[in-house]
């Protein structure tokens, strides 16, 4: 007995320590770019992990020289735009393939799948010349129609597979009691497919923070650009030269999405887990 | 008994000569929907369809009356007569004539579509006038279509956000492989692009120069895709068995830290790591300073270090995903397998590798394929860690960590080779179209019972 409790005292800690060195080696990065943050002057190498001298003159810097602020509040304007957007495509999509029978569904299902693999490089001239022709360049609108249809897909897809493990007796039963498909839709099975609906609206939700290239194609002007495309402008011209200043606008960016990540991680990891299953 | 059967066979008779009587009426409302677009509706009482489908036809007449179908022909096959400024924009002719040519497409798929719709509606109305005796309503044959047509109604705006924003583009992309769309000679405002036929690829596949690039930054970016998807994979897989090992305790605690990479933007994560390993950076400085190293290292501008370098890269940033997505997967592996599998003595690496593995496996097979394709295109890796640097000087346009979607990148805009990227995106397109078929074909969300 006490052979065995030896060998699982050395185990546990071998874990313990391979652990902790790989959360070291996954968090170090992002330690070394806050605490640079906070580092007077812009060398990359007088930076050190524990500055003699915090200071928040970047932060101060960035928040009142950019416009931080417009940026912000267009970059939420847009998410919200996109996820209510995006969930309406998605789950009526969802719904026909799941619920309904009609001609043609499995290979309709396959064209958009396979459409949606291809690169979208040099889609983006194409895109540019219909937004134009429809005025929507420059506007918030249109890249929220971009970023809603690119999605559709892939997430059709997925929630398509969470609908098809409701049972179809319910459906059945519903109609039975006079209830329409609108109905059937609306009050039957939307309530019961609410994990993979949270998925899917935190996935939209957070996809305008992360991008700076379709914002690049669409929005021209400074005022209606987003948090992601401006603070890249804006750091990626510093990058070499202005470190400290760089690392600021990083923290500023990451923060609402972390902040995003830590209040939702259940619903992410659940969502994850049910397009593996379902898949 | 008697009676009954007797009533049945009138009804038998009345039925035979009724369906004369009702192919004549059905025949009816087709040739008047045949003739112009919702008359058969209105045949049948069905009056909002009917007004509807009559305004589409005369839409398509005032096309047609007015020369835009004539032009957007026009348009896509010329590519445009007039050069100079004020002249023509080949590339706006292009993508505005395909535009209408898509919908003079859908308007003809609507018109048959309304033919089969109205006779199908009198068919209905007949028959419930035969079998009930009661008369048809005007919304009663309205709600039976919409019933019909529910699930068709529930996709349309999907479907037309994906016609124009996601069919088109690609349609506009392999037309643009056969021309001759780019910098300098070929590059509207001001020029005109012609069709050229198969010429870019003859030139892709037999030019010195080009022939090696494409194979070469094929070869890699097949390298690139298979170690990346499988380490990452079972990177995620191993951090993932770690934290939830038997006796490890704060399991929350390490799953948050070790996702952090996965929440921070890439292009965040990605431009740090730049700084960090570059030829003068931090991470040199300290090598060379505690003496670890005697030289600095090129992480980024060796050939084939800077190869590994991103390779490692990813491992970091992919990981946390995969760890994230197998967590949920381990625990819902049932204990009882891990405990016949102790009851017959198998060791902990055993029950790893013939339990763990091959469940993980199985569940994840679908995304891991997916992950597969979406490596094959990973541009933003490539793009902000190495911007596919060092340059490689027997390659056209491209460096030695460049993928094909990243060289494509850099003859679109640091080019402008439209004809030559569009050629290879399409070659990209066919082989990750190939993966893409192959395994969502086999996944379940294909295979319920409905779909057969």
């Amino acid at each position: 007995m006490n052979k065995y409790k030896f060998y699982k005292l050395i185990r546990v800690s071998l874990i313990y320590v391979i652990l902790t060195l790989l959360t070291f080696a996954f968090i170090i990065p992002s330690i070394w770019v806050i605490s640079s943050s906070f580092n007077e002057g812009t060398n990359i190498f007088s930076t050190t992990l524990f500055p003699e001298h915090p200071t928040l003159a970047h932060y101060v810097t960035i928040l009142t020289q950019t416009k931080y602020p417009i940026w912000f509040f267009n970059t939420f304007k847009i998410a919200v735009m996109n996820t209510l957007l995006s969930l309406f495509l998605t789950v009526s999509t969802a719904m026909a393939f799941s619920r309904f029978k009609f001609k043609g569904k499995e290979i309709s299902m396959m064209t958009i799948l396979v459409l949606q693999m291809f690169p979208s490089m040099l889609a983006m001239v194409a895109i540019y010349v219909i937004l134009y022709n429809i005025g929507l360049l420059n506007t918030h609108i249109g890249l929220v129609i971009v970023y809603s249809t690119g999605q559709i897909p892939f997430n059709t897809w997925l929630v398509k597979g969470y609908l098809d493990g409701i049972p179809k007796s319910l459906d059945e039963a519903a109609r039975i009691d006079g209830a329409s498909n609108l109905t059937i839709v609306t009050k039957v099975i939307l309530p019961l497919a609410q994990p993979i609906l949270v998925f899917v609206a935190l996935q939209n939700f957070i996809a305008p923070w992360f991008d700076f290239v379709f914002p690049q194609l669409i929005l021209r002007n400074e005022d209606k650009w987003t948090l992601a495309m401006g603070l890249y402008q804006w750091i990626q011209a510093r990058a070499q030269t202005n470190f400290t200043m760089f690392s600021a606008g990083a923290v500023l960016v990451t923060i609402p999405i972390v902040i995003l990540w830590a209040v939702f991680q259940k619903y992410i990891v659940e969502g994850l887990a049910a397009g593996a299953n379902k898949g | 008994m008697f009676p009954f059967f007797h009533q049945l066979f009138f009804l038998k008779m009345a039925d035979e000569k009724n369906k004369g009587e009702f192919m004549k009426k059905e025949n009816t409302a087709g040739l008047l929907s045949f003739l112009f677009m919702g008359l058969g509706q209105f045949y049948n009482h069905d009056w909002v369809s009917g007004i509807v489908l009559m305004l589409l036809e005369f839409m398509f007449i005032f096309a047609a009356v007015s020369g835009v179908i004539y032009n957007a022909f026009w348009g896509v096959i010329t590519l445009g007569q007039t050069p100079g400024i004020q002249g023509d924009h080949s590339i706006f002719l292009l993508i505005n004539g395909l535009v209408v040519i898509i919908l003079f497409f859908l308007f003809f798929i609507i018109y048959y579509l309304n033919i089969k719709s109205a006779i199908a509606s009198r068919k209905k109305i007949e028959e419930l006038r035969l079998h009930t005796g009661t008369n048809f309503s005007a919304e009663s044959i309205l709600s039976h279509n919409y019933n019909k047509y529910f699930p068709h109604i529930l996709m349309s705006p999907s479907f037309f956000l994906i016609l124009f924003f996601t069919f088109l583009p690609i349609l506009f992309t392999l037309l643009i492989a056969f021309t001759n769309f780019s910098a300098p000679y070929h590059l509207p405002p001001g020029n005109l692009v012609d069709w050229t036929g198969f010429d870019n690829f003859k030139k892709l596949f037999t030019l010195d120069g080009w022939k090696e690039t494409f194979w070469g930054v094929l070869a890699w970016t097949l390298v690139w895709t298979i170690t990346t998807t499988v380490l990452n994979y079972f990177g995620g897989l191993g951090l993932a068995v770690l934290i939830n090992a038997k006796d490890i305790k704060f399991k929350k605690f390490w799953r948050t830290l070790l996702i952090v990479p996965y929440a921070i933007p890439a292009f965040i994560s990605l431009l740090t790591f730049r700084l960090l390993l570059s030829g003068p950076g931090p991470l040199n400085s300290f090598l060379v300073n505690t003496g670890l190293t005697a030289e600095k290292i090129p992480f980024l501008s060796d050939h084939t270090l800077a190869k590994i370098t991103v390779i490692v890269v990813y491992l970091w940033a992919g990981a946390p995903y995969w760890m994230a997505l197998m967590s949920g997967v381990l625990t819902n592996i049932s204990d009882s397998y891990y405990e016949a599998a102790r009851i017959d003595g198998a060791s902990n690496w055993q029950q790893l590798i013939n339990i763990t593995v091959p469940m993980v496996l199985f569940q994840t097979a679908p995304l891991l394929i997916m992950t597969f394709a979406h490596n094959f295109n990973n541009f933003t890796m490539i793009y902000l860690l190495a911007d596919g640097n060092p340059q490689n000087p027997t390659y056209k346009q491209a460096g030695s960590t460049d993928i094909l979607i990243s060289w494509i990148y850099k003859m679109t805009l640091e080019k402008q080779w439209y004809g030559m990227a569009a050629c290879v995106a399409i070659i990209i397109f066919i082989c990750i179209a190939v993966i893409a078929i192959f395994s969502f074909k086999r996944t379940k969300s294909f295979k319920d019972e409905d779909m057969i």
